[in-house]
């Protein structure tokens, strides 16, 4: 049914954008903070990645995604946790602000061409012949995965994660919940745009509208995910949120096979997302009270 | 060890609701005291707790501890010295990590010398287990299981250990039993008794129940109106009975209302 072409394609996207569902996972999981930034942030490293790669560092344009990623962070974190700026419209702010930021990283031109840049990729091609773009994409998410399960598990993203999980408990305890906060957005926001960088360099292309609804396709990753792996260590939840990444990008293929028109497709992500978040409710609804077997713990 | 001098709390100071929780209150520990804290609903016992732990800024007076001035500190960085147990036993452990994570973060939140990124090594999991295994609840054996499916009595028993994990300068425990049933209510006591006897916590407990508070510690004081109104050690406490200390409450002008203590 798919041409190897496709396969490859479904794979690669699958692992770009799989950093976008890691980063969902840090903000939307660990932190429970629905994290409007992503979008933003996104094209952001779309942007810094194209523009600094046009200017001939196509490694260096990774960093600075990442860094500028964390700064977009760092500033919904400081609405938040100083200026008490509700999470949800914190976001929303960086994020309508980030619209013109990135208009400018481009030179205040809505996309950037980068058809005869070197890239990452194009770098990398005398070597990996065929697999020139899913070998790199896939290694970067594995290593990214990697290190952040171990992030998770020190001392800095224990208390992040408790942050998350506990209030009560992390204000009875010695942690800086502002501090926290802001360290967890500053990494999904830098993991968000690191995917951005990799993905204009893959389409050797920036454009101002490539962050639109990335909130929502990572989400809908990310709950695919957890469909899959639904419970165990955190190695699995990261598994699970690439492994979700890239059967989303297979039903995408699918529905793009069924010759549906890629204008629909922002609209099935936003379907699947608010199904499969409102499924709880969806099934306590349909199933009478008196059938439920006892309380869900926690 | 901790030197309560002098402080005084309004809540809503210039309204309706204002309500004065602590009064010129003074008290004072040693090294290895340990208090028990008796007192009616209202009469300022947890916003005692409140002032000691950080949870807001006293009006007036201060608060030392191991000769440190901590009045104006931020809790988080008081509760790196001060353990604090809730009645409510989900209030001090992460349901969704591990019995083995919660226990890492209390540690390594508390240990001098971590940085950001240290994670706990192989011995400090034997340590912990160890730990675990005198708790006598079978907890050693789940180490990788999320702590929300642990009953409220196994879930305060772990707060106590992690709490201690790493000895506290000040331990407060507020009414931390009163949510249990009977037995595993007795059963975290003597686990409290014992850890704080071996690794010598200074410690204040506030509880409605007269025999444990005259049988725990070797002070203990009552409460009312944001003031401390009766403070008995020694012999005088050795010799006082149940009876007698609500004979003394009533001579407070405490309402005769027994259920406000448990007396068995």
């Amino acid at each position: 049914m798919f041409s190897s072409a496709v396969i490859m394609s479904a794979l690669e996207l699958g692992c770009i954008y799989a950093l976008v569902a890691l980063a969902l996972f840090v903000s939307f999981r660990v932190l429970n903070i629905a994290d409007m930034t992503t979008d933003g942030a996104f094209t952001l490293g779309c942007a810094v990645s194209a523009t600094v790669a046009v200017a001939g560092h196509p490694w260096l344009a990774l960093l600075a995604a990442v860094a500028a990623g964390a700064c977009a962070g760092s500033i919904t974190a400081f609405l938040q946790t100083k200026l008490k700026i509700p999470s949800i419209l914190a976001g929303i702010i960086t994020n309508t602000g980030l619209y013109t930021v990135n208009l400018a990283v481009m030179g205040f031109s809505s996309n950037v061409n980068m058809m005869k840049t070197d890239t990452v990729f194009t770098m990398l091609r005398p070597w990996l012949g065929t697999f020139y773009r899913l070998l790199p994409s896939a290694l970067l998410t594995v290593t990214v995965a990697v290190a952040l399960v171990l992030f998770l598990k020190t001392r800095l993203g224990l208390s992040i994660r408790a942050t998350g999980d506990n209030p009560d408990m992390v204000r009875a305890s010695s942690i800086n919940t502002g501090f926290t906060i802001t360290i967890g957005l500053c990494v999904s926001n830098a993991l968000t745009a690191l995917s951005g960088a990799v993905l204009a360099q893959y389409q050797k292309t920036a454009d101002i509208n490539l962050g639109t609804g990335m909130v929502i396709i990572g989400l809908a990753s990310l709950i695919i995910g957890e469909t899959l792996m639904p419970r165990g260590k955190l190695w699995r939840k990261a598994l699970g949120a690439i492994l979700g990444s890239i059967l989303y990008r297979f039903i995408i293929a699918v529905a793009l096979r069924m010759d549906l028109p890629s204008e629909c497709l922002k609209l099935i992500s936003a379907t699947i997302v608010a199904l499969a978040i409102g499924l709880p409710a969806i099934k306590a609804a349909v199933k009478p009270a008196t059938a439920q077997g006892g309380k869900k713990s926690c | 060890m901790l030197n309560i001098s002098h402080i005084s709390k309004t809540f809503n100071p210039g309204t309706v609701n204002e309500k004065t929780a602590l009064s010129d209150l003074s008290l004072h520990l040693d090294k290895g005291d340990f208090i028990t804290i008796l007192g009616s609903n209202g009469a300022g016992k947890s916003t005692l707790f409140g002032a000691i732990a950080g949870s807001f800024v006293v009006d007036n007076g201060s608060i030392q501890l191991d000769g440190q001035n901590i009045t104006n500190l931020p809790d988080y960085k008081r509760s790196k010295y001060i353990g604090r147990l809730f009645q409510d036993p989900l209030k001090g452990t992460a349901p969704n990590m591990t019995i083995e994570e919660n226990l890492a973060l209390a540690y390594m939140r508390a240990s001098q010398h971590t940085s950001p990124f240290s994670m706990i090594s192989r011995s400090d999991r034997a340590g912990f287990r160890e730990k675990l295994a005198q708790l006598g609840l079978g907890l050693e054996d789940r180490m990788d299981h999320p702590v929300g499916l642990l009953s409220g009595g196994q879930r305060q028993a772990l707060t106590l250990l992690m709490a201690t994990l790493v000895t506290p300068k000040l331990l407060l425990l507020d009414e931390h039993t009163a949510a249990l049933d009977p037995a595993t209510a007795e059963k975290v006591l003597d686990l409290t008794k014992q850890i704080v006897a071996e690794n010598q916590i200074t410690c204040l407990m506030i509880t409605h129940n007269i025999p444990s508070a005259l049988s725990l510690g070797n002070r203990t004081v009552m409460m009312k109106d944001g003031k401390i109104v009766l403070e008995i050690a020694g012999e005088e406490r050795a010799a006082m009975t149940t009876e007698k200390l609500l004979q003394a409450f009533h001579q407070q002008g405490i309402s005769n209302d027994r259920i406000l203590f448990s007396a068995d």
